[in-house]
């Protein structure tokens, strides 16, 4: 759009070396013009702009800077120049552009010494949200009229219901795997029928109850935390308080209760068509026909095996909704919170479901129930 | 309804502002006819036609609804329109590939309704992604000087180029903004409600910041308020969006002269009153 600005040197009559400029001094024209000119040193008097034309604000800090680091004197520059460049000269602060990083040392420990205490008082913070809902469902029960039905209804229709395809595609395939790879190594020892075995005490003991738990903590619970953040960020739970209506018990109980009942309900279906995938692989692959497979589920799979799941459930269903509506609650600030705050409730749904799961085997198998 | 002559004379306050940029040329930083935008059923425009003179301060005002944000969004490639026409420095933008105009959008800065800072930069990197991206080629350290002194010139204390987005309260944040819009010294400035959610005291020195860019730097400033004293105190001219169309132009006492409902409804109610008698009060004292 117009002249690439330059600039040479000159010499007067009396010995003072002037740097006359050319060319329009833009944004877009002065291309290399900075680097050169810190590499041509400060060795003149004087800076002659009457040979310019358009100039802008970043033409005017060079020609202001230059003039600043050699001591020289501006000549020839027209009112615009002039302008800007004074303009600009009021502007000139020296500072960081980024905030000074502290001593690497420092800032590991402080790290550590964060997630420590993070990890603690979320901890802390955890039993004490679960203790919040205690007493609010203390509270409820006592007035069995303020429950939310609706509320609840509503929330067993999402945690729930509507879980229902993805965790029944999710344990049908499961069954299926768990068929096929119990077939492929049984086999090695003649003893493929015990795959039903393998089938019917997994899916009923373990994996029914926790491939659910995992499923509803990426779906209900990082919705909840989600929900209940933006919630926090919108005030409507600080209008919520101030109206006098317990944000525990309008927002967090109904999405407790879904959770609890539904999982036991969840992880039972769960497990159902387990065992109705790994049915249909030994149908196919091993020849076991579905009557024959179905008598020996029963029994195979004791009793107590589905009791186990059955008790694990609501416990999982508990940490998963305390988990996700706490990490909601804590969310403050800005938008970014939600979706680090939402995170961090799936991670700490599964990690606890999992370090329960370990305690629940051990304790099962301790009173005898193997 | 208004003949050549007078228009010219009259400034452009008429009810047919189509009428008046027919005939005046050459200084028309922004052109605008013909209009439409729509979403789905809803018309949000409809051949509208605006001027943007070269040098002005332009406020455009409208109630909430008439699309000033959208209207500002069209003329900025945001918002594709169902028809009509859009030219700005001359160069017609509609229906050209971003490449195509890109040396127009070089020459214009946007400071957008809530300064839509990039959270995870400092205010000073802000500024200088805009620079980057567009002149790649210029040498870091100049950059990294150019960020800091625009922030400066953009009256935030020189402390604030390190900081966070978050670390700043909202007028410091538009300042931000503006520090950002104006990376690549633009000669037009596009600023969507600059002194909304201030206080009255912070407002007054955005205004202020706005008229001292455009004296010092030649901007030409399109402005989109509800701020009655920001209108009275900065704007050359006021556009007025109502009937899915930009009613009337021109400065307030030539909007007054018009006997539209709206207009006379928006600088005559009490507030409108109290910021009028209040910029007289102040422009005496100066």
């Amino acid at each position: 759009m117009a002249d690439t600005s330059d600039f040479v040197e000159e010499e007067t009559g009396e010995g003072v070396s002037v740097l006359r400029f050319s060319g329009d001094l833009s944004i877009a024209t002065i291309d290399d013009l900075p680097e050169r000119l810190r590499d041509y040193g400060t060795d003149f008097q004087q800076i002659d702009l009457s040979d310019t034309g358009y100039i802008d604000t970043v033409g005017a800090w060079l020609i202001h800077r230059t003039a600043r680091d050699s001591g020289a004197e501006i000549i020839g520059a027209n009112e615009d120049a002039e302008r800007l460049i004074a303009a600009v000269s009021q502007a000139d602060h020296d500072v960081e552009v980024r905030p000074v990083p502290p001593n690497p040392v420092k800032r590991v420990l402080n790290e550590i010494g964060e997630a420590v205490t993070t990890a603690f008082s979320t901890l802390g913070g955890l039993i004490g949200f679960f203790g919040a809902i205690l007493i609010s469902l203390g509270a409820l029960i006592m007035h069995p009229r303020r429950i939310r039905w609706n509320a609840v209804i509503q929330r067993f229709d999402v945690v729930g219901v509507r879980a229902l395809g993805i965790i029944g595609l999710m344990s049908f395939l499961i069954g299926m795997v768990i068929a096929q790879q119990g077939a492929v190594q049984l086999r090695q020892f003649g003893a493929e029928v015990f795959t039903v075995n393998l089938v019917g005490r997994l899916t009923f003991r373990e994996l029914g109850v926790l491939m659910t738990a995992i499923m509803v903590a990426g779906r209900s619970g990082s919705a909840f935390a989600a929900q209940l953040g933006t919630m926090k960020l919108t005030e409507e739970i600080d209008a919520m308080r101030t109206i006098g209506v317990s944000p525990v018990e309008a927002l967090v109980l109904p999405r407790f209760l879904a959770a609890v009942l539904m999982l036991p309900l969840l992880g039972f279906y769960s497990s159902i068509i387990a065992i109705i995938g790994g049915g249909l692989l030994s149908w196919v692959e091993l020849g076991i026909t579905p009557a024959t497979f179905f008598a020996r589920i029963r029994e195979v799979v004791p009793l107590t095996d589905i009791y186990i799941g059955l008790v694990k459930a609501p416990v999982f269903g508990a940490i998963i909704a305390v988990s996700g509506c706490y990490q909601g609650m804590q969310v403050k600030g800005n938008a970014e919170e939600v979706g680090s705050r939402t995170t961090a409730a799936v991670v700490q749904a599964i990690f606890l479901v999992i370090v329960l799961d370990a305690f629940f085997a051990m304790f099962f198998s301790w009173i005898g129930w193997d | 309804m208004v003949d050549e002559k007078q228009a010219t004379d009259n400034h452009d306050a008429v009810l047919d502002p189509s009428n008046d940029a027919s005939h005046v040329s050459g200084d028309m930083l922004i052109r605008v006819k013909g209009l439409r935008n729509s979403f789905g059923p809803q018309v949000v425009h409809e051949n509208l036609d605006l001027d943007v003179r070269k040098g002005e301060i332009l406020g455009v005002v409208g109630g909430s609804g008439t699309g000033k944000s959208v209207l500002m969004r069209s003329i900025i490639g945001l918002q594709r329109p169902d028809e009509g026409s859009i030219e700005v420095f001359g160069e017609p933008l509609l229906d050209r590939s971003v490449e195509e105009t890109m040396d127009v959008r070089k020459r214009w800065g946007v400071l957008f309704q809530g300064g839509a800072l990039f959270s995870t930069l400092t205010v000073a990197e802000n500024v200088m992604v805009p620079i980057r991206e567009y002149y790649p080629k210029m040498d870091r350290s100049f950059r990294r000087e150019v960020a800091r002194y625009k922030v400066c010139l953009s009256g935030l204390p020189p402390e604030a180029s390190p900081k966070y987005p978050s670390e700043l309260s909202g007028g410091m944040r538009k300042r931000a903004g503006i520090a950002r819009a104006l990376a690549l010294d633009p000669e037009l400035l596009f600023l969507d409600e600059p002194t909304a959610g201030l206080d009255p005291v912070g407002a007054a020195a955005v205004d202020e910041l706005t008229q001292e860019l455009q004296q010092t730097l030649g901007l030409t400033v399109f402005l989109i308020t509800h701020d009655l004293d920001t209108l009275h105190t900065i704007c050359d001219r006021v556009a007025v969006l109502a009937e899915k169309r930009v009613i009337a132009v021109g400065t307030i006492p030539e909007l007054l002269a018009l006997d539209h409902p709206w207009i006379q409804e928006y600088f005559n109610g009490p507030r409108g009153r109290t910021a009028a008698t209040a910029a007289k009060k102040v422009a005496e004292a100066k």
